[in-house]
């Protein structure tokens, strides 16, 4: 067992899911909620010359994934070293 | 230089290329062979993954199918981006810290079960099949249109060359070529783009000229403009599209729960030295492949716009035959555009009603969009050389998960468990022989189904390997049954449907038809449900997995001491 203690694993597995449940509910949101639920609503809004529901559809909603993987590598990383679980 | 001339000479320094590279790069041992020897950097890794995923499909048929689509072209855009972050966040640093070749080892040994190690090989090979058929015939359209030799002599250039280098090179030959073949495909999309944005709208950057006034000085948007012209043509606004709202949200996730379950694309993350660098890896896959989606919407709408312009005239009221562009005669020799005067006034003219006398092929507009523009013919080329490396780059990625498919979960982990190390490598190169020879063959004789298989392949992956390996990952409990019956229902399912609705009675393919109003595009969304739902019953219902699993589970959970892909 690579942790100090098995309490520390579970507290670390807690952190990553509840990290990746929020990055999923971001990615679900500019997605399925922003580009195709309120896709409508959002039509209402002009922004830069865009329908702003058909912007997140077809641009917004890719610049948001590669945001949120980023955000995710970069807080794994601190993850892993603060439970002293990172590769040497 | 005419156009032939020009796409002679590029097309053939990029093959210069790749064999260049793919001499220089040949793989000793299965490892390099399988996995590149686990030692490629992240951001060439996340390069030539971008490379594998954008097939001839991105590239030629993609920005076409929107600019017909309108705001349903979005199905695509997220579907085949948004899966990215599902494998980096929930798949790729766990599969990685696994550290095997193959999806197929993973669900073997994670449901310590023979049948399921089978049942996910079954799957991996026909899913890259029917992928690599495509691809191939690709290859021929582009080669027939300009080079103007036959398809098969098109198809029979681009084996010999995926030949020689997936053959040769293995993954880590296929690995670099990968990344020249990037470069090639992205040059060759993002010229015409910019030069048509400049030309339609002033704006260098295409994403920017997708939302800018158009350059004639009406001041009218481009978007404005295209609901405008649909509204008057008899289309569905360029806006809002005409599939319904849970069709789209359907199919976009079984998109994007397809993508992470494609077997080519995840081997790709065992490729790398870490744990951390499969996270990363993803997030430059994306970047790369993002490039290319956020252009193509853009592309589409100035497609859209120039087509109809061009046909129409400026006027509205169809353009002389006499007169028309050579664009359109060119492209009617190979039949993908077809002109009948029905109103006998000598003009073509295009429209969504009884006015309509066009009939445009959605694939072409890509690899004529230079040619309506009027871009020089060194453009033109480049786009040739563009959609060539697209194709090859994936048939060689697809490719290489038969070959290893074979070699490797078949005979060396089921078969022939004693072979060597280069018996094995020695079957791996002749699988990968003999899989594009059958790719070739296929691409030559297309079944008529390449089109309707399509779906099948995400569905297939979404409501099969998708789940498995999620639950295998995130749920320490789920035991064999539980999975292998999850699997084979969530399948069964997604397959009943399709084949009914595309093979037994696509004249009942109509959305009254469809189960809650989804299509068959759609339903590996339903069959992921599925899948989660019976294996979630079933695992309640028999014992849990031995310890030495449970173990496993706990260990590819945190990165450290992941070291180096395994031979077991």
């Amino acid at each position: 067992m690579a942790f100090h203690s098995k309490e520390l694993a579970k507290a670390y597995w807690r952190e990553n899911v509840k990290l990746l449940l929020s990055l999923l509910f971001i990615w679900a949101l500019v997605s399925f909620g922003f580009g195709i639920l309120l896709v409508d609503a959002l039509n209402q809004i002009q922004f830069f010359g865009f329908k702003l529901g058909f912007w997140f559809a077809q641009q917004g909603a890719i610049y948001t994934f590669v945001v949120l993987i980023f955000v995710y590598v970069y807080k794994m990383n601190r993850l892993d070293e603060k439970y002293d679980v990172q590769e040497d | 230089m005419d156009i032939r001339t020009w796409t002679f000479l590029i097309v053939g320094l990029s093959f210069v290329l790749y064999i260049g590279i793919a001499i220089y790069c040949r793989a000793g041992s299965t490892k390099e062979f399988y996995v590149a020897g686990g030692g490629v950097h992240p951001i060439v890794n996340g390069m030539a993954t971008a490379a594998d995923w954008m097939s001839a499909a991105s590239f030629i048929s993609m920005a076409g199918l929107i600019s017909f689509m309108g705001y349903d072209g979005a199905v695509y855009l997220m579907g085949w981006t948004g899966g990215y972050v599902l494998l980096a966040l929930c798949l790729a640093p766990y599969l990685r810290k696994f550290g095997k070749f193959t999806v197929p080892d993973f669900i073997g040994d994670r449901y310590y079960s023979q049948t399921a190690r089978t049942v996910a090989v079954i799957c991996a090979i026909f899913v890259s099949f029917t992928y690599v058929a495509g691809q191939m015939r690709g290859v021929g359209v582009v080669f027939s249109r300009f080079l103007e030799v036959d398809i098969t002599t098109g198809v029979l250039l681009g084996m010999a060359i995926v030949f020689f280098y997936a053959v040769l090179g293995g993954m880590k030959g296929i690995t670099y070529t990968q990344v020249a073949q990037y470069c090639v495909l992205m040059m060759a999309y993002l010229v015409p783009a910019i030069f048509i944005s400049i030309m339609v709208t002033g704006h260098v950057i295409p994403q920017f000229g997708f939302g800018a006034t158009l350059a004639d000085g009406s001041g009218v948007h481009l978007l404005d403009k295209l609901d405008g012209l649909s509204a008057e043509l008899g289309f569905a606004a360029y806006t809002s599209g005409t599939k319904s709202t849970i069709d789209v949200l359907f199919i976009t996730a079984a998109l994007m729960v397809g993508t992470a379950g494609l077997p080519h694309v995840i081997v790709r993350f065992f490729t790398v030295p870490k744990v951390k660098d499969a996270r990363k890896s993803a997030g430059w896959a994306l970047i790369f492949i993002a490039v290319l989606y956020t252009t193509a919407p853009a592309v589409a709408g100035f497609a859209r716009l120039n087509m109809i312009n061009t046909i129409n005239g400026a006027d509205s009221q169809g353009t002389e035959y006499s007169e028309a562009p050579t664009w359109v005669t060119n492209w009617e020799k190979t039949g993908l555009i077809g002109w009948e005067d029905k109103n006998e006034d000598g003009r073509m003219f295009y429209s969504g009603d009884e006015r309509n006398e066009m009939h445009i092929d959605r694939d072409i507009m890509v690899l004529a969009n230079p040619e309506i523009a009027d871009l020089p013919a060194w453009v033109i080329a480049l786009v040739a050389a563009g959609g060539v490396a697209a194709a090859l780059s994936t048939s060689a990625g697809l490719l290489l998960v038969i070959s290893t498919s074979i070699s490797h979960d078949l005979l060396k982990r089921n078969l022939m468990p004693n072979i060597s190390d280069k018996m094995e490598l020695r079957y791996a190169r002749s699988a990968a022989a003999v899989a594009v020879c059958i790719a070739g063959y296929l691409g030559i004789n297309p079944p008529g189904f390449v089109a309707q298989v399509v779906a099948f392949a995400f569905g297939l992956a979404a409501s099969s390997f998708f789940p498995a390996i999620i639950l295998g990952i995130f749920y320490k409990r789920m035991n064999k049954y539980g999975a292998i019956t999850g699997m084979v229902s969530g399948l069964l399912f997604t397959a009943t449907y399709i084949v009914y609705f595309k093979f037994i009675n696509p004249a009942a393919s109509v959305p009254e038809n469809w189960w809650f109003g989804v299509s068959p595009e759609g339903i590996g969304t339903l069959g992921m449900i599925v899948n989660f739902a019976v294996a979630a019953v079933v695992c309640h219902l028999t014992p849990p997995p031995p310890q030495d699993v449970q173990d496993m589970v706990e260990s590819i959970r945190y990165p450290q001491g992941a070291g180096e892909a395994q031979v077991h």
